[in-house]
């Protein structure tokens, strides 16, 4: 009787959400509930959770709660610490969930809600999650082996290499791209600059009163910190308001990106302690907060999506960024449905605080759900701004013109009527000078938030400051990836130095120091200030890149789990990665070839450095086209080190598969769990 | 009258029910933020090392995730 309860239950939550997705791909010409698409999200979820992972878990992974862990054989107290599920599952969706699955959505946006939410949610449940889950199950399963060494074990050295090269490549692109997410939405904003200068005085105070006054009390610190940040916000209207001061934190964004440059190697050289340490703990605590805020405001307000279910963009000529529905929503939004970067947190801290094989499945494929709501969210809050504002803010001048009248008749003539008075009026309430050509999404998906925050919470009054908090939020979380990132791709180079001469290895060493961090940040901040300087806006021609990027990194991970699955005689269930492995090298692949050959100077770089050729030469012409070149060279170096990687799997899968290998996995010895001999005794 | 009592005894149950759930939710969310905010590595590293918590003992604790060369990425 039971079962046939749980049965109808189930059936309960599939037919919902079959309604809700019905709704949201079917209703065409009147706005509707942004809850249908959180009802089509959670269901989806619960399905993939309850019925997917689980199939997962015992038919093809055979997750066995009888072996032993590494956090347990291992247990040194550091690394190695067995921690309560839920525990490793907070603290693994704080590693993954970062601006990505809130960027990415905002600018599929274009699309209409509906490609972008359908591949959020598809993408997640039988792509991302299914990703980070096998890669911790077979990261727990080899001692927490990263994915650059599992990849060198089981396919061979070329795959060791790919993916470290992938690895480095990927944080490179990514550090640009983030950085230039920032400068777009600080440039001419003296309040968001003035708040986001103040968090590092604020980290800096931070890490001396911890290491000061109150050794080890981080909760407490940070929120003293979160309280010294509201004070900052609070404080930036003061100077937006105040031309004296305002006009120090009035930049344009070179100069901007100059100072995050100084900043990014100023926090990579640092000692870890003093900047880095106390702005992670910072961002994070703000992070997880803002995160349910939003949740708990969707949910509680319901509000209407005003963007069409698809626009007229889907053909590919988009102003946010070009090229069309398919391939570029699938790479645009990375983190949020699947993305490669995950495997390598899923191969990092989190395998080592594993106390049972079976919590994998809560950590791996549970929190990457977590990401995936967030990315939701995200598209909501896109999709709540009236279509003419959302453009109006994400298209740079060079597609609908710099002055607000000209952007606001081409954004009208599209169909998506907005007028100046209405842009100048959204800019005065949100306490900027202007809200036109904001490219990023940062700024969209703050206007969206501010939005619905200020429909209950203080009105329209309070709508400046949520904007704000909004922008600090996003900044202050970019800026954590920005030094994190910066550092750690330090360190992999100093670790492949270390090969040519030892002492270059020596992370306590400053030549060597001073020396990788520069080459990191000049490495980063060239894409920066091509992005920059970029007429197009630069979202344009970096975002795909970085998501290509991360998409291969994906193809990398899959590939593993590809090959260790054929090891492990499962081949039969090797359509699990095999699935998404395919789509992902449709998807990126295609979108590869887009970017370096389109013959539209708007998506390819070599179209776009021959157009610039054949016009009249300007100063800036041999630099631009330089770039387009770096571009398509970049982009076909990573596709070509993935395709060997591929080629490598897929010959190691046959020579496997017809016997003239041995089918032999590179996992740490079965060693049973004492606990779970204590439970049961 | 021994209905009234039978249902008090009800709620009461359900409220004890319901208080020890929301007390293991809020510790389970108590020990995701010490985690997360590295006290309880702090905690385990002062126990490891058998001393007592001082500005010391946290450099050394601070020291130690650093010549660890503790790489800690923060997905995008």
């Amino acid at each position: 009787m039971k079962e046939i309860g749980k049965a109808l239950a189930w059936l309960a939550v599939a037919v919902m959400g079959a309604c809700s997705l019905a709704t949201i791909a079917l209703r065409r010409g009147e706005p509707i509930n942004a809850l249908w698409l959180v009802a089509a999200a959670v269901c989806c979820y619960a399905i993939g959770y309850r019925f997917y992972s689980k199939f997962l878990a015992t038919k093809v992974l055979l997750l066995d709660a009888q072996r032993a862990t590494p956090a347990e054989r291992l247990e040194n107290g550091r690394d190695f610490v067995r921690t309560n599920k839920w525990v490793v599952f907070g603290h693994h969706f704080a590693a993954i969930a970062g601006p990505g699955p809130l960027v990415g959505p905002v600018l599929a946006a274009q699309f209409g809600y509906l490609p972008g939410t359908l591949w959020i949610v598809v993408g997640a449940v039988l792509g991302g999650c299914v990703q980070d889950f096998v890669t911790l199950v077979f990261s727990v399963r080899r001692d927490g082996k990263s994915m650059t060494e599992m990849a060198r074990e089981e396919i061979g050295r070329m795959g060791g290499l790919v993916a470290y090269l992938a690895v480095l490549s990927i944080l490179v692109v990514l550090l640009g791209v983030c950085a230039l997410i920032v400068v777009n939405a600080l440039k001419a904003s003296p309040w968001g600059t003035f708040t986001i200068a103040m968090t590092i005085p604020i980290a800096l105070l931070m890490g001396l009163y911890l290491r000061r006054l109150r050794p080890g009390k981080v909760l407490e610190t940070s929120l003293m910190g979160f309280v010294l940040v509201l004070l900052a916000i609070w404080g930036g209207q003061w100077v937006s308001q105040t031309p004296a001061v305002g006009k120090y934190f009035t930049l344009a964004a070179p100069a901007l990106s100059l100072l995050i440059i100084i900043y990014g190697f100023a926090a990579s050289a640092l000692p870890v302690w003093l900047l880095l340490a106390p702005r992670d703990y910072l961002s994070t605590f703000v992070k997880l907060g803002t995160m349910a805020l939003l949740a708990i405001g969707i949910v509680g307000l319901r509000p209407t999506l005003h963007m069409p279910a698809l626009t007229q963009f889907v053909d590919g000529t988009g102003p946010v960024f070009a090229g069309k529905v398919f391939p570029f929503a699938f790479i645009t939004i990375a983190c949020g449905a699947v993305s490669g970067f995950h495997s390598l947190i899923a191969s990092g801290t989190t395998p080592k605080l594993i106390a049972r094989e079976t919590e994998t499945r809560l950590v791996g494929y549970g929190a990457m759900l977590g990401e995936s709501m967030v990315a939701v969210m995200a598209m909501i809050a896109a999709c709540v701004l009236q279509p003419g504002v959302y453009f109006a803010i994400n298209s740079p001048a060079g597609i609908v013109g710099a002055a607000p009248s000209a952007a606001t008749a081409t954004i009208s003539n599209w169909g998506f009527s907005v007028t100046p008075q209405q842009m100048q009026d959204l800019a005065t309430a949100v306490g900027e000078q202007t809200l036109f050509n904001r490219t990023g999404g940062a700024p969209a998906f703050a206007v969206g938030m501010a939005n619905i925050f200020s429909s209950t919470l203080g009105g329209r009054e309070l709508m400046a400051i949520w904007y704000h908090f909004a922008i600090m939020f996003e900044a202050l979380f970019i800026l954590t990836v920005l030094d994190a990132g910066t550092r750690v791709a330090r360190f992999m180079l100093q670790d492949a130095l270390a090969h040519v001469w030892k002492p270059l290895g020596r992370t306590s060493w400053y030549p060597s120091i001073l020396g990788t961090s520069a080459v990191i940040v000049g490495a980063w901040g060239y894409f920066l200030w091509q992005g920059v300087k970029d007429p197009l806006g630069g979202i344009n021609s970096l975002w795909p890149l970085f998501g290509i990027a991360n998409q291969l990194l994906a193809i990398v991970a899959l590939c593993v789990a590809t090959t260790i699955l054929v090891k492990m005689g499962k081949a039969r269930c090797g359509w699990t990665t095999l699935l998404p492995l395919a789509w992902l090298v449709m998807v990126v692949f295609t979108a590869s070839y887009h970017k370096v050959f389109d013959p539209n100077p708007r998506i390819g770089f070599l179209s776009h450095a021959q157009q610039l050729l054949s016009s009249p030469a300007t100063a800036a012409t041999a630099r631009l086209v330089f770039n387009d070149r770096l571009d398509s060279v970049v982009t076909s170096v990573l596709v070509l080190m993935v395709g060997l990687i591929l080629a490598e799997s897929v010959l190691e899968w046959s020579r496997v598969l017809s016997g003239k290998k041995e089918a032999r996995v590179k996992e740490a010895p079965f060693v049973a769990t004492r606990f779970a001999v204590e439970e049961q005794g | 009258m021994r209905f009234v009592k039978k249902t008090r005894s009800g709620y009461m149950k359900a409220g004890m029910i319901a208080g020890v759930a929301i007390g293991r939710t809020l510790e389970v969310l108590r020990s995701v933020l010490r985690e997360i905010f590295d006290e309880s590595a702090y905690a385990r590293f002062l126990e490891r090392q058998a001393v007592p918590s001082s500005r010391q003992a946290y450099a050394d604790f601070l020291h130690e995730g650093d010549a660890g060369r503790e790489r800690r990425p923060r997905c995008c």
